[in-house]
């Protein structure tokens, strides 16, 4: 019996490795289930947390910032736009590679990481 | 079909059997290759050219989206040459917590990439339990670095995270793991006779083959060329860790420079990878992880440098090279990136002569070549050659055959 048939058939008497997030079942939609989930109309199966010190999205504390520019500076992906009439900038999530340069700079901590990982989407804003 | 007669098929650039856009123009004869040609340049990213119109410290990770699977050894490279230029020291600590991440991103790569070998054979279920096994590192590269493939830990003078005491144990379970692994990865790869009969003697590359070609990493090794520049231009901590390139001799006895080698070589690079990792744990120095904890100083001090100088580092797929010219302004005049798909794209001849149109899809994948790492844009008379000026060229040659003899034809063919 070759190595891989004996782990297949170990296998069968092993629970799946695989945890089944968001639903144990393939929804229609994805986003559609999220939605609901949201409504409390369906149950998340939930993920395996994230670690400590996870980049996730970015949070952006528009109140704290003063408007220094220097975040545009170290960001690779130009995901943040200086606004000049309000001396703030403008995040974009759609752009951030999540290197954590703006984060890391930023003297007022107006960037913040989350956990929040569930980002994909058809819109943009 | 008459005999010694063959014709031509290409396969690519978009091919189920192929992960990334490349061409190959085979000749055939009856279900032997005859012969190849290689068609590159089916992807760009224009990398080298956004990062001429940023400054270093945003170069560095826009050189970790280079390649999703080994971005450490992108970053790694470009800060090197900074450092180099800048004469920027980077603490000791800094180079081993460079070094258990570079030695991750190999146990990673290696092991997705003999999923993707098992895909290519046909072993769908063997793909789904190694990339099981892949996991694991992605866990603790998630748990170390903050994502699972992104890392974004190396930067201009040291690291961007510290990896603590409290870590270790994590990462030397990991290592546990994968050492207890071993052996089964090493049955279901090298003892399954459909395997062996499937990747021995198949897409052989002789060692003077690939010494010509400049074939480099596990390609060149799996032909017993010792090269490996972790032993070679010992960087990083590597001079203290004593590295040895590997040839499938010590785990076969022997050396084909076939399939089965280049499996055998990636499987034990694994088993070395923890090796290595387990080393620096235990010798791992305290102190600084960066010259500079402030950004905005490192920002400040790699304003306005003036020089050359590259960067190396044996990527899991082999050499790769970062060339860095700054002339005193903000940006880099020049920034030059060799994947280590460009050395061994030539290998693909030699080893595909002769072999079975079947066994193309294996062969190709032996080297795991990454087409997106290696092409770069066309350059002509110091010009991008953009889509209008590709237009009007054609517009041109139209004209040109139709003012000329047997235009009527109207195609030059
Ligand atoms: S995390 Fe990186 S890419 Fe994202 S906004 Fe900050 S600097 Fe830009
Ligand atoms: S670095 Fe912080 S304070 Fe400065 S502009 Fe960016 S978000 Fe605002």
């Amino acid at each position: 019996m070759t190595a891989m048939l004996r782990e297949l058939l170990k296998q069968l008497f092993k629970r799946p490795f695989t945890n089944k997030f968001p639903s144990k079942r393939i929804p229609e939609s994805v986003n559609g289930f999220l939605e609901k989930a949201e409504k409390g109309k369906a149950k998340i199966n939930p993920a395996i947390p994230v670690p400590e010190g996870f980049r996730g999205r970015i949070e952006y504390y528009r109140e704290k910032c003063i408007g220094c520019q220097l975040c545009t500076k170290v960001c690779p992906a130009d995901a943040i736009v200086f606004l000049p009439k309000e001396k703030k900038v403008e995040y974009h999530l759609f752009r951030c590679s999540f290197c954590g340069q703006c984060v890391e700079i930023c003297p007022v901590k107006a960037l913040e990481f989350t956990k929040e990982f569930l980002l994909a989407d058809y819109k943009k804003d | 079909m008459s005999e010694g007669k063959t014709f031509k098929i290409a396969v690519g650039p978009v091919h189920p059997a192929l992960k990334e856009p490349v061409q190959l123009n085979c000749e055939i004869e009856g279900e032997q290759v005859k012969h190849v040609d290689i068609e590159l340049s089916q992807v760009h990213r224009s990398i080298e050219w956004i990062g001429t119109r940023r400054n270093p410290v945003q170069v560095v990770f826009l050189a970790e989206k280079i390649c999703g699977i080994c971005n450490i050894c992108h970053t790694l490279c470009f800060c090197e040459a900074v450092e180099s230029i800048a004469g920027i020291e980077v603490p000791a600590r800094a180079h081993y917590i460079r070094t258990i991440a570079a030695e991750l991103e190999r146990i990673h790569s290696h092991i997705l990439w003999a999923g993707v070998a098992a895909h290519e054979l046909g072993f769908d279920s063997v793909m789904h339990y190694t990339w099981k096994l892949r996991e694991k590192v992605l866990d603790t590269t998630e748990y170390l670095t903050g994502n699972r493939i992104g890392k974004a830990i190396v930067t201009i003078g040291g690291t961007k995270r510290d990896i603590e005491e409290k870590q270790f144990g994590k990462i030397r379970e990991a290592c546990n793991y994968y050492r207890q692994n071993f052996s089964r990865l090493r049955d279901i790869f090298l003892k399954d006779p459909i395997i062996k009969a499937r990747a021995r003697d198949i897409g052989i590359l002789r060692r003077d083959d690939a010494l010509s070609l400049c074939a480099v990493g596990p390609t060149a090794r799996a032909s017993g060329v010792k090269k490996d520049v972790r032993q070679d231009e010992a960087y990083a901590a590597y001079p203290d860790l004593d590295v040895k390139a590997i040839t499938p001799k010590e785990l076969l006895g022997e050396i084909r420079g076939d399939v089965y080698d280049r499996i055998a070589v990636r499987l034990l690079e694994v088993l070395q990878s923890v090796e290595l990792i387990e080393k620096c744990l235990k010798q791992m120095p305290e102190g600084k992880i960066a010259y500079e904890s402030k950004l905005a100083k490192v920002l400040s001090d790699v304003k306005q440098l003036k020089g050359e100088a590259i960067g190396r580092h044996e990527a899991p797929r082999g050499e790769v090279f970062h060339y860095l010219k700054m002339v005193g302004e903000e940006t880099p005049y020049s920034w030059k990136v060799r994947a280590p798909t460009y050395n061994n794209i030539l290998s693909w001849i030699p080893m595909l002569k002769g072999a079975q149109i079947a066994d193309i899809p294996i062969v190709a994948a032996s080297i795991d070549p990454c087409m997106s790492c290696t092409n770069r844009a066309a350059i002509a008379d110091g010009k991008e050659l953009g889509n209008e000026k590709l237009h009007r060229l054609s517009v041109e040659k139209t004209r040109s055959l139709k003012k000329g003899p047997g235009s009527e034809r109207g195609n030059c063919n």
